[in-house]
């Protein structure tokens, strides 16, 4: 029984029923995640450069992203006297929402998808070019040149990188056949071998023939979605040592708070997407203790914890690297992009097409 | 072409490097020290706050005389023979009443000097290194022991000493005048009419020592 089925039950109403649902994401995970985003982000941070990190508000600093979270409420919310007003107070909006929509039709587990459509893929990566337009507006609407170069460098980055994002989904979606990311999630069944980052589920040549593509993939999707949310070492839209903050240098309280909890919001998104179409979405890599013990109720909430895990664990990497690289420059940037990404990308379709052909 | 692919390779293979290193720190231990609740443990002769142990000091000023930029103030009241001061822990003679010893560690530059010239080692360096204040006032230090009610007694005592000493050096001084003018007048009612007196007039002015009208008196009478 999914969620939905449930609620459904529950309230007698399709539309309440539908409206519950999709608010579930935003209050049972996107703010906890965020929350302890923030704070993992901090205490990685800190361990790598072998200091301690928050240990004051509760132990070891785990009520620390609550306390600020508290302190960015109580701010003054302050919108500069020359800012574009509509413009500067939709974008924190915009910018959530787009990457809150993303979560829509991200599967956590078989019994929850907010939409279980048959073009989430395509639905994600059309959706989650609506941040874009919204960070370009604030860096418009704020009239501050360091805003607006982070907007710029933002947009041009985004725009860039969506290409081999979107070539990497398409030769999964070659292979698989399908666009749907439950459905992708459910042909990954099984052990881990079963992946797509080791040649998909099935037997024979092709499956060994795929691996190294896969990974080439992999390495090009996930280098690609870092550079989407704008995190180091593509970092430089918000570039703290050349522009103050990037896009959101004039946004203060929980306005500031919108675009914090999107970029984090954001980071769990790609990093859902990267599970879902390589590393076998909610599948379990190891079987399910459900069907062991016979409880079937068990199976969707073990789903959920390794969908969370695998999304963590890459959660995880974003930080390990976001610690170990330094910034590229902007003409870097776009080499990385046009002059080796796409091109390897490009390649990696034409031969993960052939050899699903054969 | 194959520089094209070693520049990927060599990409990759850089960044997997550094990813090792920084995963390694992650399991090195912090070197963060949670200072107010744990506190560094500081080397054996770090400068900071000065104390000054007033059981052992002797008023000696050399302490103020040695600080390069003055943060010590000391005045000093010169006890009376009758009192008795007691001695320093390394036997000195205290002869002086401290009556007023301020540090302004504000101004104190930590360089130690001061340390050093004390006779009696009784100003030295201590490990407390929390000593912020509110108010630039509470950063000057008084260190004596007397209460000013205490200190006034001791200054107005000792003025009343130096007064009395004043006084008997004065009535000394104006006897020792007096005796001059004496025995210059008698020398020369000697030499008028060489009468023999003299000598019991002075025996008498000796044996009362203040009074001076009495031998005015005296005088008048002789």
């Amino acid at each position: 029984m999914t969620i939905y089925n449930f609620l459904l039950k529950l309230t007698g109403s399709g539309i309440l029923a539908s409206f519950i649902q999709s608010l579930l994401p935003l209050f049972v995970f996107i703010l906890p995640f965020a929350l302890f985003a923030v704070l993992l982000e901090r205490k990685v941070s800190a361990h790598m450069q072998d200091r301690l990190g928050p240990m004051r508000v509760g132990y070891h600093g785990i009520l620390q992203t609550v306390a600020d979270i508290l302190k960015l409420i109580q701010k003054e919310d302050i919108t500069p006297t020359d800012t574009d007003k509509p413009l500067f107070n939709i974008a924190p909006i915009l910018v959530f929402a787009g990457s809150y929509a993303v979560f829509a039709a991200i599967p956590f587990s078989s019994a929850f998808i907010g939409t279980n459509i048959s073009l989430g893929l395509f639905y994600i990566v059309a959706v989650s070019s609506l941040v874009v337009a919204g960070i370009l507006m604030a860096g418009w609407a704020s009239n501050n040149k360091y805003s607006l170069l982070g907007a710029m460098r933002s947009a041009a980055q985004i725009v860039s990188y969506e290409i081999p994002t979107i070539m990497v989904i398409l030769t999964i979606v070659m292979v698989s056949g399908t666009l749907n990311l439950n459905t992708l999630s459910e042909m990954q069944t099984g052990h881990f071998w079963n992946w797509y980052i080791l040649g998909g589920p099935g037997a024979g040549l092709s499956k060994f023939l795929l691996i190294p593509f896969m990974v080439i993939g992999f390495i090009i999707i996930y280098t690609s979605t870092l550079a989407e949310v704008n995190r180091t070492p593509f970092d430089i839209p918000e570039a703290e040592s050349e522009l103050v903050a990037g896009y959101h240098t004039e946004y203060s309280g929980m306005k500031f708070a919108m675009f914090f909890l999107a970029e984090y919001a954001n980071m769990f998104a790609v990093s859902a997407i990267v599970v879902a179409i390589f590393f076998g979405g909610f599948q379990s890599p190891i079987g399910y203790l459900g069907n062991t013990l016979g409880i079937h109720w068990l199976i969707p909430i073990e789903q959920f914890f390794w969908f969370t895990m695998k999304g963590m664990f890459f959660v995880f990497v974003q930080m390990w690297l976001r610690w170990t690289l330094p910034r590229l420059r902007v003409d870097q940037l776009m080499a990385v992009c046009w002059k080796y990404m796409i091109p390897i990308a490009f390649v990696n379709l034409i031969i993960i097409g052939l050899i699903t052909y054969i | 072409m194959k520089q094209y692919l070693g520049n990927v390779i060599n990409a990759l293979m850089t960044i997997l490097i550094g990813m090792k290193v920084t995963f390694k720190h992650l399991f090195v231990p912090a070197v963060t020290i949670q200072y107010p609740t744990v506190k560094p443990e500081l080397p054996e002769r770090e400068r900071n706050r000065l104390y000054v142990n007033m059981d052992d000091c002797i008023g000696c000023d050399q302490c103020a005389r040695a600080c390069p930029v003055d943060c010590i103030e000391i005045e000093t009241v010169k006890s009376l023979p009758t009192e008795d001061l007691g001695k320093t822990s390394n036997g000195k003679r205290k002869a002086l009443w401290v009556t007023k010893f301020n540090i302004d560690i504000g101004k104190c530059c930590f360089c130690q000097l001061c340390v050093f010239p004390c006779p009696t080692e009784c100003i030295y360096m201590t490990d407390v290194y929390e000593f912020s204040e509110y108010e630039r006032n509470n950063l000057v230090y008084n260190f004596i022991t007397l209460t000013p009610q205490e200190v006034e007694e001791k200054k107005s005592n000792y003025a009343k000493f130096e007064e009395e000493k004043a006084a008997q050096k004065a009535a000394a001084a104006k006897k020792a005048a007096e005796e001059k003018a004496a025995a210059a007048a008698k020398k020369e009612s000697e030499e008028k009419s060489a009468s023999t007196k003299p000598n019991e007039e002075t025996t008498i002015a000796k044996k009362d020592a203040a009074g001076n009208p009495q031998s005015g008196e005296k005088k008048e009478e002789s």
